[in-house]
Protein backbone atom coordinates (compact mmCIF):
# COMPACT_ATOMS: atom_id res chain seq x y z
CA UNK A 1 0.00 0.00 0.00
CA UNK A 2 1.27 3.65 -0.94
CA UNK A 3 0.42 7.20 0.32
CA UNK A 4 -3.17 8.20 -0.30
CA UNK A 5 -3.66 10.26 -2.75
CA UNK A 6 -6.43 13.40 -2.32
CA UNK A 7 -9.21 11.44 -3.60
CA UNK A 8 -8.61 8.43 -1.54
CA UNK A 9 -8.02 10.49 1.83
CA UNK A 10 -11.32 11.83 1.29
CA UNK A 11 -12.72 8.76 0.89
CA UNK A 12 -10.83 7.34 3.68
CA UNK A 13 -12.59 9.99 5.66
CA UNK A 14 -16.17 9.37 4.23
CA UNK A 15 -16.06 5.80 5.32
CA UNK A 16 -16.03 7.40 9.19
CA UNK A 17 -18.83 9.45 8.84
CA UNK A 18 -21.55 8.30 10.49
CA UNK A 19 -25.25 7.48 8.79
CA UNK A 20 -27.35 10.61 9.35
CA UNK A 21 -24.70 13.16 10.80
CA UNK A 22 -24.80 16.47 10.16
CA UNK A 23 -21.23 17.65 9.10
CA UNK A 24 -19.50 21.00 7.99
CA UNK A 25 -16.49 20.27 5.49
CA UNK A 26 -14.02 23.25 5.57
CA UNK A 27 -12.65 25.13 2.61
CA UNK A 28 -10.32 23.74 0.25
CA UNK A 29 -9.66 19.49 0.76
CA UNK A 30 -12.65 18.62 3.04
CA UNK A 31 -14.68 19.88 0.25
CA UNK A 32 -13.40 16.96 -1.78
CA UNK A 33 -15.36 14.38 1.28
CA UNK A 34 -18.56 15.32 0.01
CA UNK A 35 -18.33 13.72 -3.51
CA UNK A 36 -17.16 9.86 -1.89
CA UNK A 37 -20.60 10.18 0.50
CA UNK A 38 -22.92 7.75 0.27
CA UNK A 39 -26.15 9.01 -1.09
CA UNK A 40 -28.25 6.84 0.90
CA UNK A 41 -26.27 7.23 4.37
CA UNK A 42 -28.44 10.06 5.12
CA UNK A 43 -25.44 12.57 6.09
CA UNK A 44 -26.72 16.36 5.79
CA UNK A 45 -24.24 18.59 5.12
CA UNK A 46 -24.23 22.40 6.74
CA UNK A 47 -22.71 25.53 5.71
CA UNK A 48 -22.30 28.02 7.90
CA UNK A 49 -22.91 30.65 5.78
CA UNK A 50 -26.73 29.59 6.56
CA UNK A 51 -27.75 26.51 4.74
CA UNK A 52 -28.37 23.19 6.02
CA UNK A 53 -29.05 20.67 3.02
CA UNK A 54 -26.15 21.54 1.06
CA UNK A 55 -26.36 19.75 -2.35
CA UNK A 56 -23.33 19.49 -4.82
CA UNK A 57 -21.67 22.45 -7.03
CA UNK A 58 -24.15 24.34 -9.26
CA UNK A 59 -23.28 23.78 -13.25
CA UNK A 60 -24.71 25.92 -16.16
CA UNK A 61 -28.13 27.13 -15.41
CA UNK A 62 -28.16 26.07 -12.01
CA UNK A 63 -26.14 28.72 -10.80
CA UNK A 64 -27.55 30.97 -8.68
CA UNK A 65 -25.26 34.40 -6.91
CA UNK A 66 -27.48 34.00 -3.92
CA UNK A 67 -26.52 30.28 -3.01
CA UNK A 68 -23.21 29.88 -2.79
CA UNK A 69 -21.09 28.27 0.04
CA UNK A 70 -18.76 29.24 2.69
CA UNK A 71 -15.56 29.29 0.24
CA UNK A 72 -18.32 31.21 -2.04
CA UNK A 73 -18.56 28.98 -4.78
CA UNK A 74 -22.15 28.22 -6.09
CA UNK A 75 -23.93 25.24 -4.52
CA UNK A 76 -27.48 23.79 -5.28
CA UNK A 77 -29.61 22.98 -2.03
CA UNK A 78 -30.76 19.43 -1.54
CA UNK A 79 -34.54 18.23 -0.80
CA UNK A 80 -35.07 19.36 2.88
CA UNK A 81 -33.00 22.00 2.80
CA UNK A 82 -33.08 25.04 4.78
CA UNK A 83 -31.98 28.17 5.36
CA UNK A 84 -30.95 30.29 8.37
CA UNK A 85 -29.49 33.82 9.38
CA UNK A 86 -25.39 33.76 10.77
CA UNK A 87 -26.28 34.06 14.47
CA UNK A 88 -28.37 31.23 13.88
CA UNK A 89 -25.97 29.38 11.90
CA UNK A 90 -23.07 29.78 14.48
CA UNK A 91 -25.53 28.99 17.22
CA UNK A 92 -25.97 25.55 14.96
CA UNK A 93 -22.37 24.95 15.22
CA UNK A 94 -21.20 26.28 18.68
CA UNK A 95 -24.27 24.75 20.16
CA UNK A 96 -22.90 21.33 19.32
CA UNK A 97 -25.78 20.17 17.11
CA UNK A 98 -22.89 19.93 13.98
CA UNK A 99 -21.71 15.95 14.71
CA UNK A 100 -18.52 16.69 12.80
CA UNK A 101 -16.09 19.21 11.43
CA UNK A 102 -14.18 18.34 8.96
CA UNK A 103 -10.86 21.07 8.35
CA UNK A 104 -7.94 21.41 6.72
CA UNK A 105 -4.77 22.50 8.94
CA UNK A 106 -0.83 24.00 8.88
CA UNK A 107 -0.27 22.31 12.23
CA UNK A 108 -1.74 20.00 14.71
CA UNK A 109 -0.15 19.48 17.81
CA UNK A 110 -0.53 16.02 19.60
CA UNK A 111 -2.80 17.64 22.30
CA UNK A 112 -4.68 18.36 19.55
CA UNK A 113 -4.51 22.33 19.60
CA UNK A 114 -5.20 23.93 16.07
CA UNK A 115 -3.63 26.31 13.56
CA UNK A 116 -4.88 26.57 10.18
CA UNK A 117 -6.02 30.74 9.86
CA UNK A 118 -2.67 32.35 9.44
CA UNK A 119 0.62 31.17 8.49
CA UNK A 120 1.74 34.17 10.59
CA UNK A 121 3.70 36.48 7.85
CA UNK A 122 4.00 39.74 8.93
CA UNK A 123 2.69 41.30 5.94
CA UNK A 124 0.23 38.65 5.23
CA UNK A 125 -3.37 40.40 5.31
CA UNK A 126 -5.10 38.38 8.37
CA UNK A 127 -8.72 37.04 7.72
CA UNK A 128 -9.61 34.03 9.88
CA UNK A 129 -13.52 33.65 8.96
CA UNK A 130 -15.17 30.65 10.78
CA UNK A 131 -12.46 28.85 11.39
CA UNK A 132 -12.50 29.67 15.12
CA UNK A 133 -16.26 29.07 15.72
CA UNK A 134 -15.91 25.62 13.57
CA UNK A 135 -12.80 24.36 15.57
CA UNK A 136 -14.66 24.55 18.87
CA UNK A 137 -18.09 24.17 17.92
CA UNK A 138 -18.89 20.68 16.65
CA UNK A 139 -18.98 17.47 18.57
CA UNK A 140 -15.99 16.41 16.62
CA UNK A 141 -13.45 18.53 14.97
CA UNK A 142 -11.44 16.02 12.51
CA UNK A 143 -8.04 17.39 10.21
CA UNK A 144 -7.75 16.40 6.63
CA UNK A 145 -4.15 17.01 6.02
CA UNK A 146 -0.83 15.74 4.24
CA UNK A 147 1.21 14.88 6.83
CA UNK A 148 4.40 16.89 5.61
CA UNK A 149 4.64 20.21 3.99
CA UNK A 150 5.84 20.59 0.68
CA UNK A 151 9.25 20.75 1.91
CA UNK A 152 8.87 18.27 4.42
CA UNK A 153 8.25 18.93 7.18
CA UNK A 154 6.04 17.51 9.75
CA UNK A 155 2.69 19.30 10.46
CA UNK A 156 1.83 17.03 13.36
CA UNK A 157 3.86 18.88 16.03
CA UNK A 158 4.92 18.71 19.60
CA UNK A 159 3.63 22.26 20.42
CA UNK A 160 2.27 24.10 17.21
CA UNK A 161 4.14 27.39 16.32
CA UNK A 162 1.82 29.06 13.93
CA UNK A 163 -1.11 31.41 15.72
CA UNK A 164 -3.90 29.00 17.38
CA UNK A 165 -6.99 28.98 15.73
CA UNK A 166 -8.33 26.40 18.56
CA UNK A 167 -6.68 25.07 21.74
CA UNK A 168 -7.16 21.07 22.38
CA UNK A 169 -10.26 20.93 19.94
CA UNK A 170 -8.85 17.81 17.05
CA UNK A 171 -9.71 14.81 18.29
CA UNK A 172 -8.54 13.31 14.99
CA UNK A 173 -6.23 13.65 11.92
CA UNK A 174 -6.80 11.61 8.98
CA UNK A 175 -3.61 12.23 6.23
CA UNK A 176 -2.12 10.90 3.30
CA UNK A 177 0.20 8.05 5.66
CA UNK A 178 -1.65 7.98 8.75
CA UNK A 179 -4.44 8.37 10.68
CA UNK A 180 -4.31 9.39 14.22
CA UNK A 181 -6.42 10.33 17.13
CA UNK A 182 -5.02 13.64 18.84
CA UNK A 183 -5.90 14.70 22.55
CA UNK A 184 -6.31 11.51 24.06
CA UNK A 185 -5.59 11.31 27.95
CA UNK A 186 -5.86 8.26 30.28
CA UNK A 187 -7.82 7.71 32.74
CA UNK A 188 -6.35 10.43 35.17
CA UNK A 189 -6.86 12.94 32.49
CA UNK A 190 -2.72 12.89 31.73
CA UNK A 191 -2.20 13.76 28.04
CA UNK A 192 -1.11 10.76 26.31
CA UNK A 193 1.10 9.87 23.02
CA UNK A 194 -1.52 10.74 19.31
CA UNK A 195 -2.53 6.74 18.52
CA UNK A 196 -1.62 5.99 15.13
CA UNK A 197 -5.03 3.74 13.70
CA UNK A 198 -3.55 3.03 10.32
CA UNK A 199 -0.58 3.69 7.94
CA UNK A 200 -0.72 3.76 4.68
CA UNK A 201 2.69 3.09 2.61
CA UNK A 202 4.95 3.36 6.18
CA UNK A 203 5.62 1.82 8.96
CA UNK A 204 4.99 2.33 12.31
CA UNK A 205 8.64 3.35 13.19
CA UNK A 206 9.61 5.08 10.05
CA UNK A 207 6.30 7.39 10.57
CA UNK A 208 7.59 7.83 14.68
CA UNK A 209 11.08 8.63 12.90
CA UNK A 210 10.16 10.97 9.75
CA UNK A 211 7.81 13.25 12.87
CA UNK A 212 10.20 12.92 15.75
CA UNK A 213 7.55 11.96 17.83
CA UNK A 214 6.57 9.52 20.24
CA UNK A 215 3.38 7.26 19.02
CA UNK A 216 1.47 4.76 20.13
CA UNK A 217 1.02 2.04 17.74
CA UNK A 218 -2.83 1.30 17.43
CA UNK A 219 -2.87 -0.27 13.82
CA UNK A 220 -4.01 -4.06 13.20
CA UNK A 221 -0.68 -4.94 13.42
CA UNK A 222 0.16 -2.97 16.77
CA UNK A 223 0.56 -4.40 19.75
CA UNK A 224 -1.53 -1.08 21.03
CA UNK A 225 0.91 -0.47 23.39
CA UNK B 1 -43.58 52.43 10.99
CA UNK B 2 -41.40 52.09 7.74
CA UNK B 3 -41.06 54.53 5.04
CA UNK B 4 -41.16 53.85 1.47
CA UNK B 5 -38.84 56.03 -0.68
CA UNK B 6 -38.01 56.26 -4.51
CA UNK B 7 -34.90 56.27 -4.60
CA UNK B 8 -31.39 54.75 -2.86
CA UNK B 9 -30.42 58.64 -2.35
CA UNK B 10 -33.72 58.89 -0.38
CA UNK B 11 -33.06 55.94 1.53
CA UNK B 12 -30.06 56.13 3.15
CA UNK B 13 -30.81 59.52 3.93
CA UNK B 14 -28.20 61.97 6.21
CA UNK B 15 -25.26 59.24 7.64
CA UNK B 16 -22.83 61.46 9.57
CA UNK B 17 -18.98 61.50 8.97
CA UNK B 18 -17.50 59.09 11.50
CA UNK B 19 -20.69 57.15 11.17
CA UNK B 20 -20.31 53.06 11.89
CA UNK B 21 -22.66 51.39 9.36
CA UNK B 22 -23.28 47.45 9.28
CA UNK B 23 -23.10 46.32 5.29
CA UNK B 24 -24.91 43.05 4.99
CA UNK B 25 -23.92 40.33 2.52
CA UNK B 26 -21.24 36.89 2.40
CA UNK B 27 -18.98 37.93 -0.04
CA UNK B 28 -21.31 39.47 -3.15
CA UNK B 29 -24.57 37.14 -1.75
CA UNK B 30 -26.79 39.91 -0.13
CA UNK B 31 -24.37 42.78 -0.56
CA UNK B 32 -26.61 45.92 -1.16
CA UNK B 33 -24.80 47.47 -3.65
CA UNK B 34 -27.47 49.85 -4.59
CA UNK B 35 -27.15 51.27 -1.26
CA UNK B 36 -23.50 51.41 -1.34
CA UNK B 37 -23.37 53.12 -4.42
CA UNK B 38 -25.75 55.78 -2.67
CA UNK B 39 -23.60 55.98 0.38
CA UNK B 40 -20.64 56.55 -2.17
CA UNK B 41 -22.51 59.70 -4.03
CA UNK B 42 -23.71 61.12 -0.38
CA UNK B 43 -20.18 61.31 0.41
CA UNK B 44 -20.07 60.35 3.95
CA UNK B 45 -16.42 59.42 4.86
CA UNK B 46 -14.40 58.49 7.69
CA UNK B 47 -16.49 55.66 8.45
CA UNK B 48 -16.01 52.38 10.37
CA UNK B 49 -18.23 49.35 7.86
CA UNK B 50 -19.29 46.40 9.88
CA UNK B 51 -19.18 43.55 7.15
CA UNK B 52 -18.03 40.10 7.18
CA UNK B 53 -15.62 40.70 4.45
CA UNK B 54 -14.25 44.25 2.92
CA UNK B 55 -15.20 43.87 -0.47
CA UNK B 56 -15.10 41.70 -3.78
CA UNK B 57 -13.83 43.22 -6.91
CA UNK B 58 -14.39 46.95 -7.98
CA UNK B 59 -18.19 47.70 -6.63
CA UNK B 60 -19.87 47.96 -3.96
CA UNK B 61 -17.85 47.91 -0.48
CA UNK B 62 -14.88 47.53 -2.37
CA UNK B 63 -15.60 50.94 -4.35
CA UNK B 64 -16.21 52.86 -0.81
CA UNK B 65 -13.05 51.20 0.41
CA UNK B 66 -11.07 52.70 -2.99
CA UNK B 67 -12.80 56.08 -2.68
CA UNK B 68 -10.98 56.10 0.91
CA UNK B 69 -14.63 56.79 2.28
CA UNK B 70 -13.26 54.04 4.92
CA UNK B 71 -11.66 54.27 8.15
CA UNK B 72 -11.73 51.29 9.91
CA UNK B 73 -13.57 47.58 8.86
CA UNK B 74 -14.48 45.35 10.97
CA UNK B 75 -14.90 41.92 9.83
CA UNK B 76 -13.97 38.00 9.74
CA UNK B 77 -12.52 38.23 6.30
CA UNK B 78 -11.16 40.80 4.36
CA UNK B 79 -8.51 38.67 2.25
CA UNK B 80 -10.44 37.57 -0.84
CA UNK B 81 -8.89 36.57 -4.64
CA UNK B 82 -10.62 39.64 -5.57
CA UNK B 83 -10.23 42.13 -2.40
CA UNK B 84 -7.48 44.06 -3.73
CA UNK B 85 -9.07 47.38 -2.91
CA UNK B 86 -9.15 46.26 0.95
CA UNK B 87 -5.64 44.75 0.63
CA UNK B 88 -4.12 48.27 -0.73
CA UNK B 89 -5.78 50.38 1.71
CA UNK B 90 -4.68 47.98 4.27
CA UNK B 91 -0.49 47.80 3.32
CA UNK B 92 -0.93 51.27 3.18
CA UNK B 93 -2.52 51.91 6.76
CA UNK B 94 -5.39 53.75 5.10
CA UNK B 95 -7.56 51.09 7.05
CA UNK B 96 -7.96 49.56 9.93
CA UNK B 97 -9.06 46.11 10.68
CA UNK B 98 -10.36 44.62 13.64
CA UNK B 99 -10.76 40.95 12.82
CA UNK B 100 -13.63 38.82 14.74
CA UNK B 101 -14.23 35.53 14.19
CA UNK B 102 -17.51 35.30 12.44
CA UNK B 103 -19.60 33.42 14.86
CA UNK B 104 -18.53 36.10 17.50
CA UNK B 105 -19.14 39.05 14.63
CA UNK B 106 -22.92 37.57 14.06
CA UNK B 107 -23.10 36.52 17.83
CA UNK B 108 -22.11 40.01 18.50
CA UNK B 109 -24.13 42.10 16.35
CA UNK B 110 -27.17 39.42 17.75
CA UNK B 111 -26.15 40.53 21.09
CA UNK B 112 -26.46 44.41 20.57
CA UNK B 113 -29.94 43.82 18.56
CA UNK B 114 -31.38 41.97 21.73
CA UNK B 115 -30.27 43.97 24.35
CA UNK B 116 -27.66 41.68 25.80
CA UNK B 117 -24.69 43.49 28.03
CA UNK B 118 -22.09 40.99 26.52
CA UNK B 119 -21.53 37.06 26.28
CA UNK B 120 -18.87 34.26 26.96
CA UNK B 121 -17.95 31.98 23.95
CA UNK B 122 -15.45 29.49 23.80
CA UNK B 123 -14.69 31.13 20.05
CA UNK B 124 -11.20 32.46 19.99
CA UNK B 125 -9.85 31.07 23.51
CA UNK B 126 -6.20 30.75 23.81
CA UNK B 127 -5.88 31.96 20.42
CA UNK B 128 -4.31 35.54 19.33
CA UNK B 129 -7.68 37.00 18.91
CA UNK B 130 -8.80 36.73 22.42
CA UNK B 131 -5.48 38.46 23.85
CA UNK B 132 -6.31 41.32 26.09
CA UNK B 133 -10.24 39.87 26.61
CA UNK B 134 -11.80 39.05 29.28
CA UNK B 135 -11.59 34.91 29.99
CA UNK B 136 -13.45 32.79 32.55
CA UNK B 137 -13.62 28.98 33.12
CA UNK B 138 -17.20 27.52 32.17
CA UNK B 139 -17.72 23.92 32.52
CA UNK B 140 -13.81 22.95 32.12
CA UNK B 141 -14.08 24.95 28.98
CA UNK B 142 -12.12 28.42 28.40
CA UNK B 143 -14.36 31.27 27.31
CA UNK B 144 -13.75 34.46 25.94
CA UNK B 145 -16.11 37.67 27.10
CA UNK B 146 -17.09 39.70 23.88
CA UNK B 147 -19.58 42.66 23.98
CA UNK B 148 -22.06 43.91 21.46
CA UNK B 149 -21.39 45.41 18.18
CA UNK B 150 -24.06 48.26 17.06
CA UNK B 151 -24.59 50.69 14.58
CA UNK B 152 -25.76 54.35 13.68
CA UNK B 153 -27.02 52.83 10.34
CA UNK B 154 -27.60 49.28 8.77
CA UNK B 155 -27.73 48.56 4.99
CA UNK B 156 -29.65 45.21 4.38
CA UNK B 157 -30.34 43.93 1.22
CA UNK B 158 -33.70 41.82 1.47
CA UNK B 159 -35.58 40.06 -1.39
CA UNK B 160 -39.07 41.38 -0.74
CA UNK B 161 -41.05 43.36 1.41
CA UNK B 162 -44.85 43.94 2.09
CA UNK B 163 -46.45 47.36 2.68
CA UNK B 164 -45.60 47.70 6.07
CA UNK B 165 -41.92 46.41 5.80
CA UNK B 166 -42.01 42.36 6.58
CA UNK B 167 -39.11 40.88 4.85
CA UNK B 168 -37.97 37.54 3.28
CA UNK B 169 -34.88 36.97 1.74
CA UNK B 170 -33.27 34.53 -0.79
CA UNK B 171 -31.33 31.26 -0.14
CA UNK B 172 -27.73 32.05 1.40
CA UNK B 173 -27.81 35.80 0.56
CA UNK B 174 -29.76 35.77 3.50
CA UNK B 175 -26.98 35.75 6.21
CA UNK B 176 -25.91 38.95 8.28
CA UNK B 177 -28.99 40.92 7.23
CA UNK B 178 -32.16 39.67 9.63
CA UNK B 179 -29.13 40.41 12.56
CA UNK B 180 -27.96 43.65 10.97
CA UNK B 181 -31.22 45.03 10.78
CA UNK B 182 -32.03 44.68 14.62
CA UNK B 183 -28.56 45.92 15.32
CA UNK B 184 -28.57 50.04 14.16
CA UNK B 185 -30.23 52.97 15.72
CA UNK B 186 -31.59 53.03 11.56
CA UNK B 187 -32.14 50.26 9.27
CA UNK B 188 -32.61 50.53 5.22
CA UNK B 189 -33.56 47.92 3.23
CA UNK B 190 -33.49 47.05 -0.60
CA UNK B 191 -35.60 45.47 -1.90
CA UNK B 192 -36.47 43.79 -5.52
CA UNK B 193 -40.08 42.95 -4.77
CA UNK B 194 -42.73 44.65 -3.09
CA UNK B 195 -45.66 43.10 -2.32
CA UNK B 196 -49.28 43.89 -0.41
CA UNK B 197 -49.77 43.60 2.56
CA UNK B 198 -50.76 40.04 3.47
CA UNK B 199 -49.18 38.49 0.23
CA UNK B 200 -46.07 37.52 2.69
CA UNK B 201 -47.31 34.83 4.97
CA UNK B 202 -47.00 35.54 8.66
CA UNK B 203 -45.41 32.13 9.19
CA UNK B 204 -42.56 33.16 6.93
CA UNK B 205 -41.91 36.42 7.72
CA UNK B 206 -37.73 36.37 8.15
CA UNK B 207 -37.61 39.89 9.42
CA UNK B 208 -40.56 41.51 11.43
CA UNK B 209 -41.16 45.26 10.21
CA UNK B 210 -40.56 46.67 13.80
CA UNK B 211 -36.47 46.10 12.88
CA UNK B 212 -37.06 48.35 9.88
CA UNK B 213 -36.65 52.11 9.05
CA UNK B 214 -36.89 52.39 5.11
CA UNK B 215 -37.33 50.60 2.28
CA UNK B 216 -36.52 50.90 -1.27
CA UNK B 217 -37.13 48.71 -4.46
CA UNK B 218 -33.88 48.39 -6.53
CA UNK B 219 -33.74 46.62 -10.12
CA UNK B 220 -30.67 44.49 -10.51
CA UNK B 221 -28.58 44.57 -12.47
CA UNK B 222 -27.60 48.07 -11.46
CA UNK B 223 -27.93 50.89 -14.48
CA UNK B 224 -25.01 52.57 -13.75
CA UNK B 225 -22.57 53.16 -10.44
CA UNK B 226 -25.28 56.37 -8.98
CA UNK B 227 -28.34 55.84 -7.57
CA UNK B 228 -30.20 54.63 -11.09
CA UNK B 229 -30.69 51.41 -9.47
CA UNK B 230 -34.13 52.72 -8.02
CA UNK B 231 -36.85 51.54 -9.92
CA UNK B 232 -39.32 53.74 -8.95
Amino acid sequence: MTALNKEQLAARVAQDIPAGAFVNLGIGLPTLVSDHLDPDSGVTLHTENGLLGMGPAAVGDEIDPDLVNAGKIAVTEMPGASYFNQAESFAMMRGGHIDVCVLGAFEVSVEGDLANWSTGTPDAIPAVGGAMDLAVGARLTWVMMNLFTKSGEPKLVETCTLPLTGVGCVSRIYSDVAVFDVGVKDDAGSPLPPRVLETFGITFDELQDRLGLTLLDHTESGAGS
Amino acid sequence: MTTFVNTTLEAIGDIADGATVMVSGFGSAGQPVALIDALIEHGATDLTIVSNNAGNGDEGLARLIQLGRVRRMVCSFPRQSDSWHFDEAYRAGRVELELVPQGNLAERIRAAGAGIGAFYTPTGFGTPLAEGKETREIDGLGHVLEYPIRADVALVKAHRSDGVGNLTYRKTARNFGPIMATAATRTVVEVTDIVDTGLIDPESVVTPCIYVDTVVQVTYPLAGSSDEGAAA
